[in-house]
């Protein structure tokens, strides 16, 4: 069974979620058993619709690259679920469940990793590529650390504006050795831009350990830049999601830009061709997070533990998240593909009525 | 000079260089529209490199004038970044030369975002600085850049020649709803000429006559205009018209002006500042042998820089760069005219 307080925690500025259990009042870490169950809910949604994802792309119904989130949902939920509706969301290409965290629903999600019309980005994007601004979700960007002066782009904007949003920008690991971080970093800082960068730091670029690319810890990475860093365990969606709700409203408040480094860990492969074990890491390594830091298996048995979930509960929870994956995929497999007459649709936003846009002599009618 | 003939009747006019009404186009979108800010390396505290933003730090504070690190792959994704919420950034690049440094964010994120967005996200915002060559800057500050930006489906480009074609073609740019490059000339920035006073746009996609004439059409863009009209002068000395076609716009692209003049004079030259290898005139070339095929009476020529990088000794630059003689050549080469003039 999975214990609550495996994962290396170092320099957290959030009070630890240990034992401050309140089975009298039906509370845990002052969470209500509605919310408890509603954080443990959304996790199970993740999980199972990646696993969903998972059986699509080994049938065919998903192509290209298709990287799983699975195992580090503690973060999409803990990350995501604490902001305001009107904040805004960027990431990288691991990001069907930050998606669905932010409001996205799963039919959308699925549909374009399917590439269907009914898909989020019309099937046009991808699993890379998921976007809805109704809901603040920018994407979806795959060029590793291309979504961070993006990030602080939006940040920018909200601060042109004075508006009070605040922008979570997440990165994996490996993204910040790229020079678009170092340069946006600094560009915030000298702005003090309202905006949160999340390192999902499941250890690995790819297939290299970041220890083997950084001699430097994660934690000092903002400090030439003048940005607090603070380190989270990514696997503890109780302690992320305080810890970010109350971060983002320090943000709010004009605390200038944050770098988190949260610790996660990835129990798939890099991509769908990737095996979850083998060259850069070992069975023993994999198998040992998986018994100790699934995030949903530590919340669940810390329910469990106080009283606050029956197993009739968890079953009936999770038999509605794979209720809600199977509806996904159905609604995927039975949304039309792209109609061909649209290849040339939104390649441009303003069709200038002089000269001509494409010059390959098919898209024409288009300028 | 051709006008431009969208203003029709007699509008007010002052002479101002080309560096001024690229200010006044400025001036004029951010006066209409708060969305629109300018954002570069010594734009605001300096008044620009060129000095193309002199006053606009005074003028519009520093919230909209905007002095940035020396980070273009950052701040120009921070523009994108900050044209996806809806603001209408003005990116300056000391030159087009350094934002290869950026071309990640001009590719990948500003040329593809509405379309990967299926239509969700549009990127209105201009990238401007000078490209091309300016006068023994060498290797890497001489480069003509057109060729990187127009390859890519999602970007416009427009190349004003003239000042008048730089407030409006840069005031269309920064309306547009598109990525727009705008791409000066360092040797431009100081070139006089007639502007109108009152607000002017010239719309995307329309090419120029700047001369007109019967016997050969020389097509070029942006600083090589000027070149052009050396060279036709120096032709009409030998009693051949040529005519100069300013396509101004090399996305949205005006075909409709190209073949016009294909179809008047049947011999054409294209002439551009950046190397042969896939350059704009490549495009040109395919395009009138595709449309126009029967129109012609003698193969495209091209003239372009040297194939090589550019050197610094000054005869080695004046050999690597299009120049008059070069293009008069070419004319007299479509022409069938035997010899050259010296």
């Amino acid at each position: 069974m999975a214990q609550a307080t495996q994962a290396p925690v170092k320099n957290g500025e959030a009070p630890a979620a240990g034992d401050d259990r309140d089975p009298a009042a039906n509370r845990l870490h002052g969470f209500s058993r509605e919310e408890l169950h509603g954080l443990l809910a959304d996790m199970l949604l993740y999980r199972r619709f990646e696993e969903k994802a998972e059986e699509a792309y080994a049938i065919g119904r998903i192509g290209g690259f298709c990287h799983l989130h699975i195992g580090q949902e503690g973060l999409a939920a803990g990350a995501i679920k604490p902001l305001r509706a009107d904040d805004l969301v960027i990431t990288a290409y691991r990001e069907h469940t930050q998606a669905i965290a932010k409001g996205i629903p799963p039919r959308a999600v699925m549909a374009e990793l399917y590439g269907r019309v009914g898909g989020c980005s019309g099937g046009r994007g991808g699993s890379m590529h998921l976007f809805d601004t109704t809901v603040g979700f920018y994407g979806g960007h795959g060029i590793v650390g291309g979504q961070i002066p993006l990030g602080a782009g939006l940040a920018w904007a909200i601060r042109y504006r004075g508006g009070d949003q605040v922008c979570v920008c997440f990165m994996g690991d490996a993204a910040v050795n790229q020079g678009a971080f170092l340069e946006s970093l600094n560009m915030s800082a000298v702005w003090q831009l309202p905006v949160i960068y999340v390192v999902e730091n499941n250890g690995y670029g790819m297939g290299t350990a970041f220890s083997r690319v950084s001699v430097t810890e994660m934690e000092v990475r903002s400090g030439a830049y003048g940005i607090p860093a603070h380190t989270v365990n990514g696997q503890d969606v109780l302690e992320t999601y305080r810890f970010f709700e109350g971060l983002a409203e320090r943000v709010r408040g004009g605390a200038g830009p944050q770098f988190v480094n949260a610790i996660t860990y990835r129990f798939r492969g890099h991509s769908m061709s990737d095996p979850v074990s083998g060259t850069y890491r070992s069975k023993e390594e994999v198998e040992a997070h998986l018994q100790g830091e699934d995030p949903i298996t530590i919340l669940r048995d810390r329910l469990m533990d106080a009283g606050l979930l029956a197993q009739e509960e968890l079953e009936t929870i999770d038999a509605a998240a794979r209720a809600a994956s199977e509806d996904a995929a159905d609604f995927a497999d039975a949304s039309p593909q792209p109609d061909p007459s649209t290849l040339y649709d939104h390649v441009y936003a303003e069709i200038n009525p002089h000269g001509r846009l494409f010059l390959d002599g098919r898209g024409g009618s288009h300028g | 000079m051709g006008g431009s003939s969208w203003m029709g009747g007699a509008a007010p006019m002052a002479e101002i260089t080309y560096r001024e009404a690229l200010n006044a186009a400025m001036c004029q979108e951010m006066d209409r529209d708060d969305s629109v800010f300018l954002l570069g390396e010594e734009v605001a505290e300096y008044d620009g490199a060129y000095k193309v933003s002199r006053g606009m730090l005074a003028r519009y504070g520093d919230r909209r004038v905007v002095d940035s690190p020396i980070s273009e792959l950052g701040f120009a994704g921070l523009c994108v970044g900050a044209a996806m919420s809806g603001l209408r950034p003005i990116c300056e690049f000391m030159t087009f030369n350094f934002s290869f440094l950026a071309l990640d964010q001009v590719i990948n994120s500003a040329a593809k975002m509405l379309y990967m967005t299926n239509g969700q996200v549009p990127i209105p915002m201009v990238f401007r600085g000078p490209t091309g060559a300016a006068l023994q800057l060498s290797a890497q500050h001489s480069q003509a850049c057109e060729t990187y930006y127009v390859h890519a489906p999602g970007v416009k480009l427009v190349t004003p020649a003239t000042p008048a074609d730089a407030k409006g073609l840069l005031a269309a740019a920064i309306r547009d709803d598109d990525p727009v490059a705008v791409m000066e000339g360092e040797l431009l920035y100081n070139v006089r000429g007639e502007v109108p006073d009152e607000e002017y746009v010239i719309p995307l996609g329309v090419a120029d006559l700047k001369r007109a004439g019967d016997d050969v059409s020389i097509i070029t863009h942006g600083k090589m205009v000027h070149v052009a009209l050396q060279a036709a002068r120096a032709l009409a000395r030998e009693e051949i018209e040529a005519e100069v076609l300013d396509l101004r716009s090399l996305r949205p692209l005006d075909v409709d002006a190209i073949l016009a003049s294909v179809a008047k004079t049947n011999r054409v030259v294209y002439l551009e500042e950046g190397w042969p290898f896939a350059g704009v005139g490549a495009q040109i070339v395919s395009l009138i042998q595709d449309e126009a095929f029967d129109d012609l009476d003698a193969p495209v020529l091209r003239v372009t820089q040297a194939d090589v990088p550019m050197p610094y000794a000054k005869n080695l630059e004046q050999l690597a760069k299009p120049g008059v003689k070069a293009v008069v050549e070419a004319c007299r080469k479509v022409l069938y005219m035997p010899g050259t003039i010296t």
